[in-house]
């Protein structure tokens, strides 16, 4: 017997072969830097502006209001108004968003009708930001008489992130099993019976993500707001709760991201870049815990 | 004899079908909503559209936009057309190449821990807010386009382009990959049963089979560069004329009613032709998508 080394092998390396596996090498490597091309971005543009916000980060920026015509100081007003505009419109998106996805996950068959609904979704969810802002300011503003206010911003950026929740909501009720249903059905439960006895107590926490990312959205909309209530500058004390109210207009973070960096003159020079990294703190720690709550349940999951 | 089935109390029943009655109702929300946004968008455009003087040719396809002007008003939007479509192309070119090939990585190349790494990037990259995409490009973006091209300002095409690349990005990749997973193993088990290396494969038949879906990842990335407002507002400059090159400043049709909405009188002709300005682009957004539905619907028919 010849030792292996030593045999003529029959299945040795052509030229095709061996241009097959430099192919094959180089297209990996092509596309791992494409893919890799993503991360760079998210890490330098986090990291840079962290880097330049440095001065100005503390626990001071968020409690403490403006100063000197917005130019120093913290962010309380613009803050306490996000979290104004982000849970009235989760009060009307959120209801609305998870029924309309039980509609369309439970109650509607494929016909022509119930095609249109899903298109109306896809296009909704495709209209651009600003045009938002113009139904905003026709319909809430002017035509229902609300003014320039919280309320029509609100509505504005409930409409605008009605999609998020439909989205994953239906997802997250698709991944219930047909088979929970039926089972269901045949010891005598209804439509609805089953839906909340079954389908919703599977999904509940799916659904809990969509609206978590549908907070993340709200939050750092800005066109949708800036002509239907948002202003560039509220006078409110500090570290004050409730300095809003319904019918009165509000500063946003995002806002007033985009007013310090184009509008207002001599702003100490890292002011914006931390109202940068708050709203990006803020969008990305909502995001990570829809992410990880995401996780956590498909580790549970035992189907 | 089965036994009769038990009653249930009216007003649960009651209560059941009032329920029902508000999810349909739901949804059916989502084309109350865009009926009323195409309503209001038309009842506050239609007075000026329908105006004597106004003319849809000159609105559509005239160069000069001079809307505050005293003696010579006029409503050209081609400049600000032209602008869109710049940012937009630009945006494509580097974001179509780069986004089908991070799918094809995502869904072919790589073990499953690095695919949920990516895919988590790839969301947290989604989630960053369009003002503060603005800011970067406003702020760091432009000192790099002045210090490496020598242009004199760093807000232009360029910049805004490279700005909607990224944003775009992540919108083409998670499409594109759930395009790829669509392809059925067992395309996948045949060509490497031929001896089939992965590119092979990617190159010979996934490619091929997920053309559709695809296609309906680069139109939704299309639909969100046009529709971007605040990233371009304050990335690309202000500057109302076609572009001629990268390093022009230019302005787009999402810009040009975010910058000029605050200061138009409501019923003023200014304020209803940028009305006008959104209802043009809700009908290119509305094309784009409806074309990437149509796309993707043929590979479920399939």
């Amino acid at each position: 017997m010849t030792p292996r080394s030593r045999a003529p092998n029959r299945f040795s390396r052509t030229p095709l072969v061996a241009r097959k596996e430099l192919v094959e090498k180089l297209a990996r490597g092509i596309f791992f830097v494409m893919a890799a091309a993503m991360v760079v971005p998210l890490v330098a543009i986090v990291g840079y502006l962290v880097f330049l916000a440095w001065p100005s980060l503390s626990w001071e920026l968020i409690v403490a209001v403006p100063r000197r015509g917005m130019t120093e100081g913290g962010l309380w007003p613009a803050f306490v108004g996000t979290l104004y505009l982000v849970g009235i419109s989760l009060l009307v998106s959120a209801p609305i968003g998870v029924m309309a996805a039980i509609y369309l996950n439970e109650y509607a068959t494929d016909n022509w009708f119930n095609r249109v609904v899903n298109l109306a979704v896809i296009n909704l969810a495709g209209v651009p930001s600003i045009v938002h802002a113009l139904f905003g300011l026709g319909a809430f503003v002017y035509a229902a008489g609300f003014g320039y206010s919280i309320l029509s911003a609100s509505l504005t950026l409930g409409i605008m992130t009605l999609p998020v929740i439909i989205a994953s909501t239906r997802e997250a009720l698709a991944a219930v099993p047909m088979s929970f249903r039926e089972a269901c059905w045949n010891v005598g439960a209804t439509r609805w019976q089953t839906i909340q006895a079954v389908v919703l107590p599977h999904s509940i926490s799916g659904i809990l993500t969509g609206v978590i990312l549908q907070v993340s959205r709200a939050a750092g909309e800005t066109a949708p707001i800036m002509f239907t209530g948002a202003v560039f500058f509220k006078a409110v004390s500090r570290g004050e709760l409730f300095p809003y109210g319904l019918h009165e207009q509000c500063m946003a973070l995002s806002m007033h991201l985009y007013t310090l960096a184009t509008q207002v003159p001599n702003v100490k020079e890292s002011l914006p870049y931390a109202t940068a990294v708050v709203l990006l703190g803020v969008v990305l720690l909502v995001n990570a815990t829809a992410i990880a709550l995401r996780v956590w349940l498909r580790g549970r999951k035992q189907w | 004899m089965p036994s009769p089935r038990p009653e249930r109390l009216r007003v649960a029943v009651l209560g059941e079908q009032l329920l029902e009655a508000v999810i349909r109702l739901s949804g059916v929300s989502a084309i109350v909503f865009v009926a009323a946004i195409l309503f209001f968008l038309f009842r506050e455009a239609a007075p000026v559209l329908f105006a004597s003087g106004f003319e849809l040719g000159e609105f559509l396809f005239g160069t000069e936009w001079y809307p505050t002007s005293v003696s010579n008003v006029r409503y050209g939007t081609l400049a600000l057309t032209a602008g869109s479509l710049a940012v937009t192309a630009l945006a494509m070119v580097i974001a179509v190449p780069f986004g089908l090939g991070a799918a094809i990585y995502v869904s072919e190349f790589c073990g499953p821990r690095l695919r949920e790494t990516l895919k988590i990037v790839i969301e947290l990259l989604a989630a960053i807010p369009s003002v503060v995409w603005g800011f970067f490009g406003l702020t760091v973006m432009s000192k790099l386009i002045v210090r490496f091209t020598g242009a004199p300002v760093g807000v232009n095409v360029l910049n805004g382009g490279i700005i909607l690349a990224l944003m775009s990005v992540p919108v083409i990749v998670s499409i594109a990959e759930d395009a790829l997973k669509a392809v059925p193993d067992s395309y996948r088990e045949a060509g490497a049963a031929l001896g089939a290396t992965r590119w092979q494969l990617v190159y010979r038949v996934l490619l091929p089979a997920a053309k559709n879906g695809l296609l309906a990842a680069v139109l939704l990335g299309v639909g969100r560069a046009v529709g971007e407002t605040m990233a371009v507002l304050m990335a690309t400059g202000h500057a109302v004329h076609v572009p001629h090159s990268l390093l022009d400043s230019v302005r787009t049709l999402t810009a040009n009613i975010a910058a000029e909405l605050g200061e138009a009188p409501a019923g003023s002709d200014h304020y209803r032709v940028l009305f006008l300005t959104g209802l043009l682009l809700f009908c290119i957004t509305f094309v784009v998508n409806l074309t990437a539905d149509l796309a993707i619907r043929g590979i479920r028919r399939k």
